[in-house]
């Protein structure tokens, strides 16, 4: 007893005094979990066989974890990374704290000009990128073939909000399991509100006017929310409150919708028949709109930055340079095959006949990206930049509470008016408190 | 009769006593069971309980991932060192409180317990700056000793509430016979709580173990601790469940096998002074 007691404190002390050693430049790589991001993992032999000064370490977390960990970091200049994966909300605020090291030094082979405009004006402040896009994706329509054509139905290539409604309510057949339209439910700034933002814009509505009033007690939103709980009660799943990306594509995966308006990047997740029971039952189209001129599709791009707190800056361009380079692209095609190079960043990659080919959602993909504008997201002027987001530090909480409101309206505890005006009620306490309303 | 009737409801305790325990064990039965499924049938619905293609792909594709070892040893370091740091400060607190009580104990150990009461991301940002500050981020010897001082409050008032069980005269008694204090607490205190001593370790580890949210934001690489390696399994974007099920279920093995071998001490020290 007295033998191991005194191992075990031995042990504490020596495991103390162990603090990590300096490699020669070790870059540390904060990311998420998805699919992408893995393979790019796998891959990074190639960046360190070439680079072989520089070893990565990586740190892979789920994406609220990530995001609440590097802002802790960043905010303190905590300096644990060197490279973050962070997203199209967080880079003109972080950019703006003078947070990001702005990207000047990515080598002359890179083409920043190759960039899709769209992503590349969403990672952007006054014309300098600060972070490079690693993949980017817009939401779309996915729908089962089989379904439409024994509802006698076709689906048109870019379809409005009024066709979506009528078919969803069609297809719906509850004793057979089959909804016509899964949505997003789930509260959150980037689970429901980042559909229904964007289902906002193509409805004419938008969250602040040009003097950061908020605009609940507006029509337009009133439109947008009676059509999206009307239309989840009538042909969506039961429970669709508590639904968010992964449940709608579990239920979509099992052949449980009609449809289902999402991330892009679900396209390669529902065609995969590992992943798939009705993979080859898929089709796709440009999110809906209502004939305003703004359709109802988000941009994010997942892209990568260096915090202001890393000494190793140049290590780190460098390795940005590999990974969202136009020759990691070839790298995946030859090791894993075209459907699988990261989607949504090069305009090179979209003219490339073999992507063409081994990807059928390329085009559909493309589309959607060139169609939302992060400068111009709504139908009347706005004072922000972002189209399923607000780009201001307040945005996040608010966005949730808001969140939290509307999926209370769709469960039915409270009405359409009163979310509303509560939603109203919130935003402008909330924009005052932070000085936005003068 | 008489003998029949004690039979029956020595029957119908056990069978209660086994359905309990079952629905207490039923989730962690299937996360395992989930965790040898496909990501397609993990989300089944309905979900099928055992016939289905067992595969055990998902455990290939953690041990390819992550390196297993280095999370659970880092694991394994934190929960017993920081527990072990917690007895040597404990002990002789708790000692004093039982045997030596002050005019302000009772309220010197609502207080300490008050520590709990506030949500920890409140101290996030200061404890952050100091960490970074004193190049401890990242470091075992820091997360040791975030750990310790996390459950240093719960384990004084576990050892406490034993020494208070042990009747003040024999220490006494050793104090007659000349014990210095060192001695009095060595050789007479620990032995007869060692019971209380074992449970107060065993369910520290436990609490040191599961602790995610200080090891989530401290840590990034070295000092990882099986915490972050779970984390790693959850996604936004994409089916997880299989895979997630898989790292769970390394996650929990190692402290699910000590938890067994030390169940009977387990159980002692939690009835230990109770009215039996």
């Amino acid at each position: 007893m007295k033998l191991m007691l005194r191992a075990l404190s031995g042990a504490c002390v020596l495991a103390a005094l162990a603090f990590p050693a300096a490699a020669d430049t070790k870059l540390t790589i904060a990311t998420v979990n998805n699919g992408d991001m893995i393979r790019m993992q796998r891959l990074a032999d190639d960046f360190t066989s070439k680079n072989p000064d520089i070893s990565l370490e990586w740190v892979t977390l789920e994406e609220n974890v990530l995001r609440q960990k590097v802002t802790t970091d960043i905010a303190t200049k905590g300096g644990q990374f060197d490279v973050l994966t962070i997203g199209t909300y967080e880079v003109p605020i972080w950019a703006k704290k003078g947070w990001l090291v702005p990207l000047d030094n990515l080598g002359a082979a890179y083409d920043v000009d190759d960039l899709l405009p769209a992503i590349r004006s969403g990672l952007s402040l006054d014309g300098t990128l600060y972070a490079a896009p690693f993949y980017g994706e817009s939401s779309m329509v996915m729908y089962r073939k089989d379904l439409f054509e024994k509802a006698g139905l076709t689906m048109p290539d870019a379809p409005s909000w009024d066709f979506i409604a009528e078919a969803a309510r069609k297809i719906t057949d509850p004793s057979g399991g089959v909804y016509g339209i899964c949505l997003r439910g789930k509260a959150g700034w980037g689970e429901n509100m980042a559909f229904l933002t964007a289902t906002a814009n193509s409805f004419g509505a938008r969250w602040f006017d040009e003097n950061w009033k908020p605009q609940f007690d507006q029509p337009e939103w009133k439109n947008t929310l009676a059509f999206y709980t009307q239309l989840m009660k009538d042909a969506g799943p039961p429970g669709a409150s508590s639904n968010g990306f992964n449940e709608n594509l579990a239920l979509f995966n099992s052949g449980r919708c009609g449809m289902w308006i999402d991330a892009t990047v679900a396209a390669s997740f529902v065609t995969n028949p590992k992943e798939s029971k009705v993979a080859d039952k898929v089709g796709f189209a440009l999110a809906p709109d209502n004939g305003l001129g703004k359709r109802g599709n988000w941009l994010w791009a997942w892209s990568l930055a260096v915090p202001a707190g890393s000494q190793k800056t140049d290590a780190a361009q460098k390795f940005i340079a590999w990974a969202t380079g136009k020759d990691y692209l070839k790298l995946v095609a030859e090791k894993e095959g075209w459907a699988n190079v990261p989607p949504g960043t090069r305009t090179s990659l979209y003219e490339n006949p073999d992507y063409q080919k081994a990807a059928p959602f390329a085009k559909m993909t493309l589309d959607s990206i060139n169609s939302a504008d992060p400068t111009k997201p709504t139908v009347k002027p706005v004072p922000y930049v972002g189209v399923q987001f607000v780009a201001i530090p307040e945005f996040q909480g608010l966005g949730t509470q808001v969140g939290q409101l509307f999926s209370a309206a769709l469960s039915g505890d409270t009405t359409v008016d009163q979310a509303l005006q509560s939603a109203q009620a919130i935003a402008t306490r909330e924009m005052t408190k932070a000085g936005y309303i003068k | 009769m008489a003998r029949a009737h004690s039979l029956r409801r020595r029957t119908i305790t056990t069978a209660a006593c086994w359905l309990v325990g079952l629905v207490i064990f039923f989730p962690i039965l299937w996360m395992a069971v989930t965790s040898f499924k496909t990501e397609l049938e993990a989300v089944e619905i309905p979900p099928k309980f055992l016939f289905f293609d067992w595969t055990t792909e998902n455990y290939g594709v953690v041990q390819e991932r992550s390196n297993y070892l280095l999370f659970a040893t880092n694991s394994i370091l934190l929960s017993l060192g920081s527990t072990l740091v917690g007895l040597l400060f404990a002990i002789p607190a708790a000692w004093a409180m039982a045997f030596a009580p002050g005019k302000r104990t009772k309220d010197l150990l609502l207080w300490m317990l008050s520590t709990k009461m506030m949500p920890p991301v409140g101290a996030l940002i200061p404890i952050y700056l100091l960490f970074r500050d004193l190049h401890l981020l990242n470091t075992r010897g820091g997360m040791i000793a975030v750990l310790f001082l996390l459950n240093l409050p719960i384990i004084i008032w576990m050892l406490f509430t034993y020494f208070k069980e042990i009747p003040g005269e024999i220490l006494e008694a050793a104090r007659m016979d000349g014990a210095t204090l060192w001695r009095e607490i060595v050789y007479v205190l620990a032995p007869m709580a060692v019971p209380g001593i074992a449970s107060t370790v065993l369910l520290n580890v436990i609490l040191a173990w599961n602790e995610a949210f200080w090891t989530l934001n401290l840590t990034t690489t070295d000092a990882a601790p099986l915490t972050v390696f779970i984390a790693s399994y959850s996604s936004p974007e994409g089916l997880f469940w299989a895979k997630l099920s898989a790292a769970s279920t390394l996650a929990i093995a190692p402290i699910l096998v000590l938890g067994w071998f030390s169940q009977k001490q387990l159980v002692r020290g939690l009835t230990f002074g109770a009215v039996k």
